[in-house]
């Protein structure tokens, strides 16, 4: 499916779904991580539908670790459309009984890594491609990150050690949506930007572009040299496509009420794909 | 025991290409050199980056290699503790690993790297395995036996320069069951790691100078533990004594005394282990362990009048 040509119209339509889905999903739990997982789910959704060679084959096909664990629903509402997780898994989301909850667990069908807490899931890509690259595998690995998580210091371990082994197949997409828990990315550490420039000071072959545009995402990647790891900043807007959501950051992780939910749809579906 | 654990790893990596070695910044001689020199793909060093290592060891797992991440024990388990607990034991993946100069082995080096509450903190953590040889020979079978383990195992190996406790043992070893090494009918010695020379010392001093029929008994699976193994020593000895270099809290001497609560026995029990302290001290590792109280002669004198 790599070598078709990349439909970014139709990733637009799957993403406006899945907005909906998550929404649906929301009035059914108490709480739920709506932002963050609005802020990325173009990346996600760019990444299954026009960056991996899903083959349905576990030994050839590219791996997608999801670092953001909290963004978890932009992943499964992805994993139910490929028919790879049931629709009542997300119907019964963080129910009892149910595999499905606020992050993804190793051993749940399409999840290659538990995430949850931030920083782990860069590492274990690079295991995973120092595995690839000792097997001669020709596959990508594409893990989703966030920009808080980039604060963590095991992320910096990653990034060091992955181009000086020769790593090349391997691909981070960072959800740079400005925000974390307390406030904005960049006034809590001011000094963190710009970004872009040390991710290629540690050996990485980089890239910004706007995270909510699929074309762009997917060109972006496309380019790649493929001589080093490659990341990409998407900038990004968390609660992208309901107003009153949009880089609030109570929204973070709450979710809407009867009301709320009614305005939020109606935005949803009055944005054109 | 770092040269036994090196050769062992060395003949399991040679017949088995899942196996590698992942350090940081610290290795070990003997076979680990010939097969970094053989199979350089093989021997990843990620430098002074310990979250790495581990979380690399866990990558590696994920796909079907049997990663052995290789420091010191404080470095190997402390320092990327999170990435042991979620990466390695909550994926349940077999990844070993393997720490250094457990307890105060690195006796002039000071608490930052004394790993004297690693066991309370591995056993501690679901699907973790924790294994303590007592000599060389020992460290070598358990490296060996860790392959048939499916999940996570901290390995706490000792430094260097141990000497042979088990050549002459009255019991084989069978992985995961204590095992007599010296035989003896009225003191029981439990202990595990480097400081079981301490135990067999004892046990000796004991016969000869008291007449007390002293065994030792190596305890080298401190998780999963040999329940039925101690129950059974605790009915069949009077006197029985835990002598372990580490922390008194999550150790052995705390698991042994429930068991002998569980099962009603009567004999007399006293345990010893290292102070809930970080001490400023410096020394050999004798005199480390005679700070935190371990002390050969004080521990004769107290055993003896126990036993009496």
């Amino acid at each position: 499916m790599a070598n078709l040509p990349f439909d970014a119209a139709a990733v637009r339509a799957r993403c406006q779904r899945y907005r909906r889905r998550i929404l649906d999903i929301s009035q059914t739990v108490g709480a739920l991580h709506i932002a963050p997982s609005f802020s990325c789910l173009e990346l996600v959704a760019t990444t299954y539908f026009g960056l991996m060679n899903r083959t349905g084959d576990a030994a050839t096909e590219d791996t997608f670790v999801l670092s953001k664990g909290h963004g978890s629903p932009a992943q499964y509402v992805v994993l139910e459309e490929l028919g790879v997780i049931p629709s009542a898994w997300l119907e019964n989301f963080c129910k009892p009984g149910y595999p499905l909850a606020t992050h993804p667990d190793y051993g749940t069908p399409g999840i290659a890594a538990s995430t949850g807490s931030l920083g782990h899931g860069l590492g274990l890509a690079v295991g995973m491609a120092y595995a690839d690259k000792l097997d001669g595998k020709q596959r990508d690995i594409f893990v989703v990150m966030s920009d808080g998580e980039l604060q963590e210091g095991s992320v910096w371990e990653a990034l060091m050690v992955a181009p000086s082994f020769g790593i090349t197949r391997l691909v981070a997409l960072v959800d740079l949506n400005d925000f974390q828990s307390l406030g904005q990315t960049s006034k809590t550490l001011p000094n963190f930007y710009p970004m872009l420039d040390k991710l290629r000071a540690f050996g990485w072959e980089a890239a910004e572009v706007d995270g909510h545009n699929p074309q762009a995402i997917h060109d972006a990647v496309k380019a790649r040299s493929g001589t080093k790891p490659f990341v990409l900043l998407g900038r990004t807007t968390k609660g992208k496509g309901v107003s009153y959501m949009e880089n609030v950051p109570i929204w973070h992780y709450r979710a809407p009420n009867a009301e709320e939910y009614q305005i939020a749809i109606r935005e949803v579906e009055g944005c054109r794909p | 025991m770092r040269n036994a654990f090196a050769n062992a790893f060395y003949d399991l990596a040679k017949h088995d290409r899942r196996i590698c070695l992942v350090v940081a910044d610290i290795t070990a001689a003997a076979g680990v050199a010939s097969f970094q020199k053989e199979s350089p793909e093989r021997f990843i060093n990620v430098g002074v980056a310990e979250q790495i290592m581990v979380g690399m060891c866990a990558g590696l797992a994920l796909r079907g290699y049997v990663p052995f991440a290789y420091t010191i024990a404080t470095f190997t388990i402390y320092r990327p503790f999170e990435q042991v607990r979620l990466d390695c034991a909550y994926q349940n993946l077999p990844v070993k690993l393997v720490g250094v100069g457990g307890g105060v082995n690195y006796s002039t080096l000071g608490s930052t790297h004394h790993a004297q509450e690693d066991v309370a903190l591995m056993s501690a953590i679901p699907h973790m395995t924790v294994l303590a040889p007592c000599d060389p020979a020992e460290a070598a079978a358990v490296t060996k036996a860790s392959m048939t383990v499916p999940g996570p195992v901290y390995l706490r190996l000792g430094k260097a320069g141990e000497p042979d406790l088990t050549s002459a043992a009255p019991e084989p070893f069978q992985f995961g069951k204590v095992r007599r090494i010296r035989a003896g009918t009225d003191v029981c010695f439990l202990t595990y790691g480097p400081i079981t020379k301490m135990a067999c010392d004892l046990a000796a001093r004991l016969e000869k100078e008291k007449s007390l029929s002293t065994a030792v008994v190596s305890v080298h699976s401190l998780k999963p533990l040999d329940e039925a193994g101690i129950r059974a020593l605790l009915a069949q000895f009077k006197t029985v004594v835990v002598l372990e270099e580490h922390a008194p809290c999550g150790g052995l001497g705390p698991q042994v005394k429930a068991l002998a609560w569980d099962s009603g026995v009567r004999c007399k029990l006293r345990t010893y282990a290292l102070k809930d302290e970080f001490l400023h001290v410096y020394g050999s590792h004798g005199d480390l362990l005679k700070a935190h109280g371990l002390d050969p002669a004080v521990i004769f004198q107290e055993v003896a009048d126990l036993a009496r």
